[in-house]
């Protein structure tokens, strides 16, 4: 199948400061790819270059085969921005309305995009009087007007409650299931775990890694840790001989590889009368993320 | 294509009449016209002219003033609001053309200003009919000067959008709004008297100074007016429209180079917006 988002070695400038250096990146229909990164790290630019607002410096971008901002090129995607705002004396219906029919699609779509999001009962209130959370749903329906074949959703459920969060989810993962590609980019690896099918890590406008989360804990390769906690005075013999770091008097953190952990646990369990409990930790998804965020020459502290 | 500029200008429309702009206008137009046919009335017993005649000369003059006001207020912000609060970039990214977006801003704004006018000077149009003699040349001048301030409002929506979306901030659009109001309805006058002063009886004064007073979308709005009212009483830069060296309806069309040059840079100038 070909890709509906082609993304290949994408430059684009601002004042002599690289905002994106050299992006490549492609998404397929029905796929949900999602983009982490900081804040500043080019997450909207690569949206707006996709939109065709921003024109990029090198490299090349294609909607559907077309060039960004073409009118195809506008009729394949829908948006959904990071601060969506409409306007607060219009009823949600009407602004769905408004857009339908900028998209040209049928009004009868309105009621039942609507329903998808939960906001049938509030669809004739108007949008001043509705709740962060609320606006953020009649955004996502503004974005699923004529079956997309490309959703951009840029930091679509920042500022959302954990359920609702949930809900945004199912809705994304109904959409990719109708056919539609998905582009959505997110502040933390934890938030869009089993929500997307890849991910890729974008920071200072470089593209850190790209894969599933399966292939970026590999990728990464980062110690599994072995907290161990020991009897009274059993710590300092323990410390000698398998080394590690020490917490305090009694606990003892070991690094090892998913290749030794066996091993280590085995010589472990020969200590079993100096042992009072041993905790097996794998790298959290933080720790990937920020072991792709911070890698590079320019290394800053976070 | 028609039912996108037909999105636009409803939605448009729907917020115009939502925040009380058409209301507002009416309301002012039409107190305003009142208020000079009442006092028409007071004098034109003693003119040669009946009541709608005087009153429309002195709402010409008035309207100069007032209607670029209300239409500018309106429009103003109509481009330059709607990129600072982000809701442009959501309709940018639809698959409507930018011309679109400002050609159906502009008519949604240009038919509230319209329909304010229509009801304020037809109203107080039928109260005098109603309380005075009326005379056919009278209601013509009436119509003409409805007519014609529906096109001076158009000019100066097409003008407050041009600047919304030339400036693409609602702080800068407000100032340029200011300033062209008080180029245009003020300053200008003020320039060419001077000018005329100092130049006295000359070429100047017989073949520049008319093109240059129609140069003005206000100036050629109350020429027209007042150059097809004979019986006009007039003074000032207005004493032009007895002298006049073409046919006023020149005027007119100086109104309509006006209206589509500020729809041709607008709308070329919000291509290059980035939302």
């Amino acid at each position: 199948m070909t890709a509906i988002l082609d993304i290949n070695a994408l430059c684009l400038s601002f004042g002599g400061q690289k905002v994106l250096d050299d992006v490549s990146l492609s998404v397929q229909p029905g796929e949900r790819l999602a983009l982490l990164g900081h804040n500043g790290a080019g997450k909207s630019t690569l949206f707006k270059t996709v939109l065709g607002f921003l024109r990029p410096s090198s490299g090349t971008v294609a909607v559907a085969g077309h060039a960004p901002g073409s009118n195809p090129a506008r009729e394949a995607l829908n948006y959904l921005p990071e601060v969506v705002s409409f306007q607060r004396n219009l009823s949600g219906r009407e602004v769905l309305s408004y857009f339908s029919g900028l998209r040209g699609t049928p009004k009868t779509e309105v009621s039942d995009l609507l329903a998808r999001v939960g906001l049938l009962d509030a669809a004739d209130r108007p949008v001043g009087a509705y709740s962060k959370g609320m606006r953020q749903r009649l955004g996502l329906a503004q974005a699923l007007i004529g079956a997309p074949r490309l959703l951009l959703l840029d930091e679509p459920t920042s500022g959302l409650d954990p359920v609702s969060r949930h809900e945004f989810y199912e809705v994304i993962a109904d959409a990719a299931a109708r056919g539609s590609a998905v582009l959505l980019s997110s502040h933390g690896l934890e938030e869009v775990q089993d929500k997307t099918d890849r991910i890729a890590i974008l920071a200072r406008g470089q593209l850190k890694a790209e894969g599933t989360l399966a292939d970026l804990a590999q990728e990464a390769g980062l110690p599994i840790t072995i907290r161990i906690s020991a009897k009274p005075g059993a710590a300092d013999d323990l410390h000698g001989e398998f080394g590690g770091r020490r917490i305090n008097g009694c606990r003892l953190d070991l690094d090892c590889g998913q290749g030794t952990k066996v091993d280590l646990l085995a010589r472990l369990g020969r200590h079993q009368d100096r042992l009072r409990d041993i905790e097996i930790c794998p790298p959290g998804l933080t720790d990937i993320y920020r072991h792709f965020s911070r890698m590079g020459p320019t290394e800053d502290q976070i | 294509m028609s039912t996108r500029i037909g999105t636009v200008f409803g939605q448009e429309l729907r917020q115009a009449r939502r925040n009380l702009w058409v209301i507002l206008a009416t309301a002012v137009l039409g107190l305003f016209a009142l208020a000079l046919a009442l006092f028409g009335a007071g004098q034109g017993s003693g003119l040669k002219v009946d009541v709608l005649t005087l009153t429309a000369v002195s709402l010409a003059t008035l309207s100069v003033y007032l209607i670029p006001l209300i239409a500018l207020l309106m429009s103003y912000d109509s481009i330059s609001g709607e990129v600072e609060r982000g809701s442009l970039a959501l309709t940018f990214a639809t698959p409507v053309r930018r011309w679109e977006v400002f050609v159906g801003k502009f008519l949604a704004q240009t038919v509230a200003v319209c329909v304010a006018i229509l009801i304020a000077f037809g109203t107080v149009g039928c109260i005098i009919g109603f309380l005075a003699e009326v005379s056919q040349e009278g209601v013509y001048a009436w119509l003409r000067l409805m007519l014609s301030a529906g096109g001076l409002g158009a000019i100066f929506v097409g003008t407050g959008l041009m600047l919304s979306a030339l400036t693409g901030r609602t702080a800068r659009a407000a100032a340029a709004a200011v300033g062209v109001w008080l180029l245009l309805v003020v300053l200008y006058d003020v320039a060419l008297l001077g000018a005329i002063m100092a130049a006295g009886e000359g070429i100047f004064s017989t073949h520049v100074f008319p093109w240059l007073v129609i140069a003005n979308p206000a100036d050629a709005f109350r020429l027209y007016n007042l150059a097809m009212i004979d019986a006009a009483p007039v003074a000032g830069i207005d004493g032009l429209s007895q002298t006049l060296p073409f046919p006023p309806v020149a005027a007119l069309a100086a109104l309509g180079l006006w209206l589509m040059a500020t729809i041709a840079i607008g709308s070329a100038r919000t291509k290059r917006i980035v939302p």
